[in-house]
């Protein structure tokens, strides 16, 4: 699939997540329940703010010696039996997949949930040498049946809803019951019991891998990854580059991170710590393993002012806080990574050609930064794309060029960004509930008119955007 | 068993860096440790409060008993699962500490079909065909509800994972506040030179998922129902 998702331009993606009611409905309350189960368990746990702290420090430490920790990494896994392929592009990491798969005749591949296998697009290269891969989260199957490209990091079918999902489970499988979610999951669950056995190949993604033993770590709800890991002979683990952690007591701090963030739970039902192969006097677990550290763009961002972006957990906690995702959900970005983090990172591993509406897809009002466990600046992040894309690309007159310079300005002294964001509330006020907004006026009120900040910028925001699509219309 | 291109790619990394490729790093020492504080200080006896509390909210029925009637209680919660008579249990040591050879052999004569996992053909086969799977926690998040399970030759992966329920016994012994102690034994170990064993599963209830309209639907893949049953064995 690549980290693209379409080629329709960036209003038009824009205008139909508007379209779709349903969607802006399940996204909406989607993210009113992630967010309180995500301040319920900050708030039970108490502390929050230092364990943000550490969660920052642990990033930090880990990206300023990634080589390290790679290679420390990559030694563990060797001395369990492992096999390790470090791939500079996606290419080069489907190209080693597709040989494993050939080496073993491999034809059933099943997989659990995993974005970076989404972004080099394995799954296609996968089906080009002739398997048949069957994607077993619950929602990524829904998403493989009626090929849809997931919408949220966490709940990837959530614009989908039930009677979307019997539909395609009675088109593509001849499912003949009730739209109860119960017992469509029963029918998936049975479907998805077959393929386990069948596969000669398990492939999963890593939410972390720990340095100093070697071990993958899979972070889920489902068991899907259990089966996965636990059934076929051959286990391929896909992870980025930059989702090490040096031991396990940074493991721990980071998964009760992530699964706090997430949805709120302590932890998931299942945390799965895999290393190496199966020993010689056990009967499951796989026979093979291979770990494919994967590059693809990734190291370009380290030693700049974005290399935090690279610290990036995938809790989603930031989509679940953003008031434009509400309104546009997941498939406008035109990427697999949606929300803050994507608009921050899509452009950064794949260029700003495709993707310098990206940074415009944000209110600015900083939400996204607050509820970020390991304290990305995303909204600075994002404005800082803004002037490189204004400055490189020339696509401002010289008064937003200085608009933009005078705004990252002042918008980077702590005591006008914190005046900005108050006084943003303020503003926003008729529109706010819940402290989101919940409706902006006129038309593409999701990225414009309903951006929580200060109304002198807004008003040459607005301008710009009127400005540069009339331009657009012209050319 | 190789390593493939790992020179030219951290060469890279370091590079973009600015600087040499590091060889040696220094443990971090980090500024906060709000990990400690969590439960910091309690009793036994508070830990297993706070783990039957946290049940409720990982949708898993929670038993209390001791050594001596430890098999009536296991017999009971098999009892209520209704219908499934196919059971897969972990072996090793503990099954001698906790007398659970003659248990089983009590529940054979009930009519169950019992089988310890040994690391044979068929175990697999066996634990997809039962309804039930017992297992030992070898360390108990109370925060969290977690049973930390280090699978190994007597310890199958399967046995948790692939029958509808599952049964956790719990030794009182084995609580501890939360995840940071467990990260701590295996961090510990490590640096032992004992090797972390090929599976750890931290398992936190019967398996879910949000995925339809975010409508809680337990047991996907995994376990439908889980119980875990508290054993006094201090
Ligand atoms: S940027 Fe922060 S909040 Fe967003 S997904 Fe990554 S870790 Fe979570």
């Amino acid at each position: 699939m690549g980290i693209k998702i379409g080629d329709k331009p960036y209003a038009e993606r824009i205008q139909a997540g508007i379209d779709n009611s349903f969607m802006r409905q399940a996204v909406s309350s989607a993210q009113g329940r992630f967010r309180s189960g995500r301040l319920k368990a900050a708030e039970e746990l108490g502390d929050w703010e230092d364990w943000r702290t550490l969660g920052e420090e642990i990033r930090h430490h880990t990206m300023e010696n990634l080589d390290y920790y790679l290679h420390q990494l990559s030694e563990q896994v060797e001395k369990r039996g492992g096999t390790v392929f470090f791939a500079e592009t996606a290419e080069e990491a489907n190209a080693y997949v597709q040989e494993v798969a050939k080496k073993k005749q491999a034809r059933k591949v099943v997989k659990s949930k995993s974005m970076v296998t989404e972004e080099i697009g394995l799954n296609e290269a996968l089906q080009q040498s002739g398997c048949e891969v069957v994607e077993s989260d619950l929602g990524e199957w829904i998403l493989q049946l009626d090929e849809d490209p997931p919408s949220h990091i966490v709940t990837p079918a959530l614009h989908k809803n039930k009677e979307q999902i019997r539909e395609t489970f009675a088109n593509k499988k001849g499912y003949t019951k009730t739209d109860q979610p119960k017992e469509l999951a029963a029918f998936a669950r049975e479907q998805l019991r077959k393929d386990f056995p069948e596969a000669d190949l398990g492939v999963t993604g890593c939410n972390f891998a720990v340095a100093e033993s070697g071990a993958v770590t899979l972070v889920t709800n489902e068991g899907n990854a259990r089966m996965v890991t636990s059934l076929p002979d051959t286990h391929i683990a896909v992870m980025g580059m930059e989702r090490v952690v040096p031991t396990w007591e940074e493991l721990e701090v980071v998964v009760s991170l992530l699964t706090r963030a997430a949805v709120g739970q302590k932890l998931t039902s299942y945390i799965t710590a895999l290393t190496g192969t199966r020993l010689e006097d056990e009967t499951d677990g796989p026979e093979d393993f291979h770990l494919v550290i994967v590059d693809n763009g990734r190291s370009k961002i380290l030693g700049t002012e974005f290399q935090s972006a690279l610290h990036c957990i995938r809790c989603a906690a930031c989509i679940n806080a953003c008031p434009v995702y509400r309104h546009v959900g997941g498939h406008s970005y035109g990427s697999i990574y949606p929300g803050p983090i994507g608009a921050v990172l899509t452009p950064l591993l794949d260029g700003y050609e495709d993707h310098k509406d990206l940074p415009y897809a944000s209110t600015l009002c900083a939400a996204c930064t607050e509820a970020c466990p390991v304290k990305i600046p995303l909204h600075e992040h994002l404005i800082r794309h803004r002037e490189i894309i204004v400055e490189r690309e020339h696509m401002g007159a010289k008064s937003e060029e200085w608009m933009m310079k005078g705004f990252a300005k002042w918008a980077s002294t702590p005591a006008a960004y914190k005046l900005s964001t108050k006084m943003a509330r303020t503003a926003m006020k008729p529109w706010t509930k819940d402290e989101q907004i919940e409706k902006g006026p006129g038309p593409l009120k999701g990225w414009t008119e309903s951006r929580d900040f200060p109304a002198p910028a807004k008003k040459n925001f607005w301008e710009w955007y009127k400005q540069r699509e009339k331009r657009r219309g012209e050319a | 068993m190789t390593v493939h291109n790992r020179t030219s790619f951290l060469d890279r990394v370091a590079d973009n860096l600015g600087r040499e490729r590091r060889t040696d790093v220094k443990p971090p020492v980090y500024s906060v440790k709000p990990q400690d504080r969590v439960f910091q200080g309690a009793t036994q006896d508070e830990l297993i409060e706070k783990l039957e509390v946290q049940c409720q909210v990982i949708h898993t029925s929670f038993e209390r008993t001791v050594l001596a009637d430890l098999g009536d209680s296991l017999q009971n919660v098999l009892a209520s699962f209704e219908g499934s008579r196919k059971v897969i249990s972990a072996g090793g040591p503990r099954l001698d500490e906790f007398g659970m050879r003659g248990i089983y052999e009590a529940l054979g004569k009930e009519g169950f079909d019992l089988r310890v996992w040994n690391d044979q053909e068929g175990d697999v086969t066996f634990a997809e065909q039962a309804g039930v799977g017992i297992v030992f926690s070898d360390i108990t998040l109370a925060e969290s509800g977690t049973v930390t399970l280090f699978n190994d030759t007597h310890n199958g992966r399967s046995i948790s994972l692939l029958p509808e329920t599952f049964i956790a016994i719990i030794p009182k012994s084995t609580l501890v506040p939360r995840m940071t102690q467990a990260a701590r034994v295996i961090h510990e170990q490590e640096q032992q030179g004992n090797p972390v064993s090929s599976c750890v599963s931290f398992i936190t209830g019967p398996s879910n998922s949000a995925d339809i309209e975010m409508n809680l639907i337990v047991g996907v893949h995994g376990p439908v129902k889980a119980t875990y049953l508290l054993v006094e064995d201090l």
